[in-house]
């Protein structure tokens, strides 16, 4: 019964996109960072579950930034830690 | 401006809305390719002076942006928005309430938008209403206590039923089902009659008035239509179309609701989209309502210290608040810890647990008296030793 919910169709939710090998390992080294220093998301982060994406994979995430236009953002998915 | 220099504008290392604005100003002139590159470079020049210095400390003065003007919110907790009235917690409460991730909002409320179908006809957007206001028994017929016979009866009004869209087959089950499932409360028989319209319920300890009453208050109240967490449902006009305001939240069953609008459908609880919607959502959603309750109130923050707040709470996966069980609590250094709530428990738990501080932040650096690495602090110099002579 009713319309069926897309997360990556709402408002709220901006762009996610599953990186490539490559374009991780070309992030990292713009920002001579190590994968770790990125910003986290879960497993189970209904966003993450809509593109497929798992643990270990690196998303990026083109915002509406209220300053910029448009801005990009990147996380690691980990997995959700037990409580 | 020709179409070679619009390529040129694409591929500068230049923010998205920068380089729009570029291409809008020039494209109705004519600049040689000399002024072009002039201009490109005090364009430049202009965005390296806007960017944040390194070393510049944005979480001191974000928080510092954020909190002086809180001290001219006012304390009002409560206050009508708009025609309809429900009731929302606003001003400095409620930033509070941002600021702290709280599970659940004092007052949560959504707005619920419509599809087309149901958006511009009043009475399908009540239709839809019913379907998510929580509506108790006793709003669909008489509900009688019979003392002789240790009985409650139900008489449902057809009329009611039929013009709230239910049937009188679904409240016969839902009724003794919601009863058991949500209220706990399982020693009485029932026995529903579809003809007659009515049901009768009885009580297993048929001894006990005490026993009875309480059945006929569960009877009275239990939720058999709409979603019950939604206590309210205002359908207003906005803009042309109808809008649903509820009091109360629960986004993930009132997407599941015929006729809602899941891509503009929201609510006030932060870590419910958090929850239903992903991170990236509960991000937009802290910096949403942190800055429509700061200009609610007139006081105008730069939306870069809010995005700051916003991303360090959502930094980790999940909401955090910034505080002693959140972003505050979870630094690296005992010291910094220790400088913001419960000392002495932070200093107990880092000697036993053999903590090192390894002194990198700022301020354990103001504790212990030395220099902080922000500013010209953290630039170290070091001479090359070129013609001296000692």
């Amino acid at each position: 019964m009713g319309t069926s919910l897309d997360v990556l169709n709402h408002e709220m939710v901006p762009d996610h996109q599953i990186m490539d090998e490559e374009e991780v390992a070309d992030l990292l080294a713009t920002y001579h960072i190590s994968l770790e220093q990125l910003p986290k998301m879960y497993h189970d982060d209904p966003a993450v579950k809509a593109i497929g994406g798992d643990v270990g994979n690196v998303i990026r995430i083109t915002r509406d930034s209220r300053t910029a236009g448009r801005a990009e953002a990147y996380r690691l998915v980990v997995k959700r830690p037990k409580k | 401006m020709n179409s070679d220099m619009e390529q040129r504008i694409d591929t500068l290392d230049l923010p998205y809305r920068t380089r729009e604005d570029l291409k809008a100003s020039l494209a109705e002139r004519d600049v040689t390719d000399g002024e072009f590159d002039l201009i490109l470079e005090m364009v430049f020049s202009e965005y390296r002076k806007s960017r944040i210095e390194p070393c510049e400390a944005v979480g001191v003065v974000a928080a510092q942006s954020i909190g002086e003007p809180g001290t001219q919110m006012t304390m009002r907790t409560f206050h009508y928005a708009g025609v309809a009235e429900i009731n929302v917690t606003l001003g400095l409460p409620r930033l509070i309430e941002i600021m702290d991730a709280r599970r659940e909002p004092s007052t949560p409320t959504m707005a619920v938008y419509l599809l087309n179908d149901w958006a511009f006809n009043r009475d399908r957007a009540r239709e839809v209403s019913w379907q998510i206001e929580a509506a108790p028994l006793h709003e669909f017929g008489d509900i009688t206590i019979d003392m002789e016979n240790m009985q409650v009866l139900v008489m449902l009004n057809k009329a009611v039923c039929d013009r709230r869209k239910i049937g009188v087959e679904e409240i016969l089950e839902a009724a003794p089902r919601k009863i058991r499932e949500k209220r706990h409360f399982r020693d009485f028989e029932v026995e529903g009659d579809p003809k007659k319209v009515s049901i009768t319920f009885t009580p297993k300890n048929r001894e006990s008035y005490q026993n009875l009453f309480q059945l006929a208050e569960h009877v009275r109240h239990v939720i058999v239509q709409g979603i019950d967490d939604i206590e309210r449902v205002v359908v207003r006009k906005e803009g042309g179309e109808y809008i649903l305001y509820t009091e109360g939240s629960n986004l993930k069953d009132v997407f599941e609701v015929e006729g809602v609008d899941t891509s503009r459908t929201r609510s006030n609880n932060i870590s419910e989209i958090a929850d239903v919607l992903g991170i990236e959502a509960g991000r937009n959603a802290i910096i949403q309502e942190a800055l429509s309750t700061l200009n609610e109130q007139g006081i105008g923050v730069d939306v870069r210290h809010i995005m700051l707040v916003a991303d360090m709470m959502c930094m980790d996966g999940e909401v955090k608040q910034i505080g002693r069980h959140g972003i505050a609590g979870e630094k690296e250094s005992v010291l910094s810890r220790a400088a913001f709530e419960v000392t002495v428990n932070h200093l107990l738990d880092a000697a036993i647990a053999n903590e090192v501080d390894e002194l990198n932040g700022v301020t354990e650096n103001v504790i212990v008296g030395q220099p902080i690495q922000l500013g010209t602090g953290d630039v170290k110099l070091i001479a090359k030793p070129i013609n001296l002579k000692i």
